[in-house]
């Protein structure tokens, strides 16, 4: 049954890919859409099975893949409680994303090379997340990367998609670099590359050192760190985010799917799935709380001065990654898994939701170009609305909106965590929670009230003109330089609402971000519940879950306070006194610039990473390669050639006496040899 | 007493002319060719002299057979300037380079 869920979206990616082409792209969009709907059918009774806790973890061997001395890995799939959580989140929003595509990328001509990325992307994050042994995690983790590049740029021929899939690759690299050292690091020390194994020797090698780059530092504590750079590497952690918002030049349904929902969502996995590795360390479990937090709150702000709306839910993805990460970091895993599970939803709701309003708006991504959409796109607007409220964490006394059960169950344990990290933690997300609440409500605001202001758009004069542009392309942010377009109106367009194909996956989304927080909320982090249900797959700590039933009255009611001053103050600034965000843009233009050029992370990479190596890389080109190998290698050889035809024709001249006396020194050669040496 | 040696210096005297007549001489091709002439008179006077030394006749006769071919030569050379001289009105040496590569 877990084999079906794994292996029939890379047949159906396989026969989609490389058949696409004799079966069409219906029969493609068929296949692989089908692939994904009998994993849904399949995962959900296997999650539910630990759910009502009659199920126990078990693994299926696929197969031996190599051996080599005390080395033996082989494909195995593991499902357990933890397994499950992921696999109902990737094969049901996968599911939904792959129906939405027939709607979105209907016009699109490379259809069944999307599907077929997009499904094996499915199959390589199933494997990651059934791994049972580092290296098949490693397989994975390298699949949904390249899933990842190939759909990043799946528009190939618009330089920027390119620019920003290779970036996306690049920088994943650093990540992989640490990630495949934490690995070798794993076997050096443990012998062994199997979790469980590992898992079950990690607390006998506390506080044990081991010699690294030339020091004696703590064996699990950089164990732990080298694997959390690769979980900061796919995960976006601050340092290594700055690709995140750059892969959403890919087909929005990707955005939805990989970059928010599923693939960024591995390195939260990976920390819970080694927790109790993570758990021998305390200065790796700081590290990861004290990034998750920095992440939360960069994110956060940077998230409020973005224009392009698919930007402001990329950094708003990345937020929300930190507070898994930092949840990770304070000992919650049951909380940073429910935050996943819960964030799966609403998130990839808002980006669908994004995506329709784009679609609706002819491609036009840039919110100063929007408003006054609720009337017009009405069924998209209620849906981005309860994303919204999802996302923000609306509720209060035990009823509320997916986000609220799991942002909640974060900060009250990293406030009842007691340490100092935590607390950090605690109010950093506070804050972030604050500035969620903020740039989310600013999206509603920006897109669906206020006064009409698509006239100035170039892609809404496109379509008025008759003209047609495919997905997402041409024009892109650099069209719009203007801070604020003076022109308002419609201009005599109307935006129409998506077709089913669309509104179905983002309807269905849009229940589960109201009730997967309610149903689910028991097992992911009661202190009953929660050991029960997970069994052991995770480090769960009921001591911490306990303790947050027990923390201050106003530390609970925290994150529903900062949620409401986040939209009082958008509200504020968008819908009572429209010009109050300009204004404080030319009052504070300094922190404007700052927040709205993302900290200038692009900036100091190129200057400190980018050009040193782009310097290098040509003195190896102009000085190795042109004025070393080829000077004295091929261009040296023909040179040589050239200079000895010159010599040689000179002797040639066509005179007869030359001829003659060489004729005669040739004689004089022959006749000497004959007499002396030819004795 | 003349004696061999006397005929030898003489041959190769003519022999040397004959060589540097060929290399240093620049205007004519008709000097070129009496300079192959003097050269090839240089290799009978060996002949005959190595001859007429061992007493043996059979010198003589290969000296008869060099003058022949040598009139030939001569005969076929001047043929071969006179054409020369027709299609290019010169026959100064310096002109002709047309085998140069």
């Amino acid at each position: 049954m877990i084999q079906l869920i794994v292996f029939l979206p890379l047949i159906a990616a396989i026969v989609a890919g490389l058949g696409g082409r004799w079966i069409g792209a219906t029969a493609a969009k068929v296949v692989t859409t089908g692939a994904l709907f009998v994993g849904v059918a399949l995962s959900w009774p296997i999650f539910l099975g630990f759910v009502f806790g009659h199920s126990t973890a078990w693994v299926e061997p696929v197969a031996v893949w190599f051996t080599s001395g005390d080395l033996q890995v082989s494909w195995a799939l593991r499902v357990d409680a933890l397994t499950a959580v992921m696999l109902v989140v990737v094969t049901t929003v996968s599911s939904l994303v792959h129906l939405y595509s027939w709607g979105y990328m209907a016009e699109d001509s490379g259809q069944s090379r999307f599907f077929a990325y997009l499904s094996l992307f499915s199959f390589a994050m199933l494997m990651l997340v059934t791994a049972d042994n580092l290296v098949q995690m490693f397989f994975g983790w390298e699949g949904v990367g390249l899933a990842s590049y190939l759909l990043i740029g799946f528009w190939y021929h618009k330089p920027s998609a390119n620019a920003a899939a290779l970036k996306a690759f690049i920088v994943n690299r650093v990540g992989d670099f640490g990630f495949s050292l934490g690995i070798f690091g794993t076997f050096l020390v443990f012998g062994t590359v199997s979790i469980p194994a590992i898992l079950a020797a990690a607390p006998g090698m506390a506080g044990s050192t081991i010699g690294f780059a030339g020091m004696r530092v703590d064996t699990m504590t950089l164990l732990c760190l080298l694997l959390f750079v690769g979980a900061c590497g796919k995960s976006a952690q601050l340092g290594l985010h700055t690709w995140l918002p750059d892969a959403m030049e890919g087909p929005t349904p990707v955005s939805a799917l990989i970059h928010a929902a599923t693939m960024v969502t591995a390195g939260v996995f990976m920390v819970c799935r080694l927790s109790p590795m993570f758990e021998t360390s305390d200065t790796a479990q700081s590290v990861v709380t004290y990034v998750g937090a920095a992440t939360a709150i960069f994110a956060a702000t940077v998230g409020t001065a973005q224009n392009d709306i698919k930007r402001v839910i990329a950094y708003s993805t990345c937020s929300q990654l930190g507070y898994m990460f930092f949840a990770a970091g304070v000992g919650a895993y049951g909380a940073a898994m429910f935050h996943l599970f819960t964030h799966a939803f609403f998130k990839a709701l808002l980006f669908l939701g994004a995506g329709s309003v784009i679609h609706a708006m002819h491609h036009e991504q840039d919110m100063r170009f929007y408003g006054a959409l609720r009337k017009q796109i009405p069924f998209t607007f209620w849906v981005m609305v309860i994303g919204t409220l999802a996302i923000t964490g609306v509720g209060i006394f035990g009823i509320g909106f997916a986000g609220y059960w799991s942002k909640d169950a974060i900060l009250e344990s990293a406030y009842a965590s007691g340490s100092v990290h935590g607390g950090l933690a605690f109010f950093l997300g506070a804050l972030a929670a604050l500035l969620t609440s903020f740039y989310s409500w600013r999206v509603i605001f920006l897109t669906f009230y206020g006064p009409p202001r698509w006239g100035a758009s170039e892609h809404i004069q496109h379509a008025l003109r008759g003209h047609h542009d495919t997905p997402d392309e041409e024009h892109g942010d650099s069209a719009h330089d203007v801070v604020m377009p003076a022109k308002t109106g419609t201009g005599g367009y109307h935006p129409h609402e998506s077709p089913w194909t669309i509104l179905v996956p983002i309807g269905l989304l849009a229940l589960g971000s109201v009730l997967a927080g309610q149903l689910f909320h028991g097992i992911f982090v009661d202190a009953e519940q929660g050991p029960e249900f997970w069994n052991g797959s995770v480090a769960f700590d009921a001591h911490l879950a306990h303790a947050t039933h027990e923390v201050p009255l106003w530390v609970s009611y925290t994150p529903f306070a900062v949620m409401l001053v986040g939209l009082a103050i958008a509200w504020n600034n968008y819908i009572r006194t429209p010009d109050a965000a300009g204004r404080f843009v030319t009052q504070f233009p300094g922190l404007h610039r700052f927040v709205l050029n993302k900290w200038y992370f692009d900036e100091l990479y190129d200057r400190i990473f980018i050009r040193p190596a782009l310097w290098l890389g040509r003195l190896f080109w102009h000085g190795g390669d042109e004025g070393t190998i080829d000077r004295f290698g091929p261009h040296g050889a023909a040179v040589a050639v050239g200079v000895g035809n010159k010599l040689t024709a000179r002797l040639q001249s066509g005179y007869l006496y030359s001829y003659a006396f060489v004729m005669l020194l040739g004689l004089i050669g022959a006749a000497s040899w004959a007499v002396w040496w030819a004795r | 007493m003349i004696g061999l040696a006397h005929y030898l210096t003489v041959a190769a005297i003519l022999f040397v002319l004959g060589v540097l007549g060929i290399f240093l001489n620049r205007r004519n091709v008709i000097l070129m060719l009496m300079a192959i002439e003097l050269i090839l008179l240089a290799v009978n006077i060996n002949l005959v002299a190595f001859s007429a030394f061992l007493g043996d006749l059979t010198g003589q006769v290969m000296a008869m057979f060099v003058l022949t071919v040598a009139a030939a030569e001569a005969a076929i050379g001047l043929a071969i300037l006179v054409i020369f001289f027709r299609r290019r009105g010169s026959i100064a040496v310096d002109d002709v380079n047309r085998m140069r590569g």
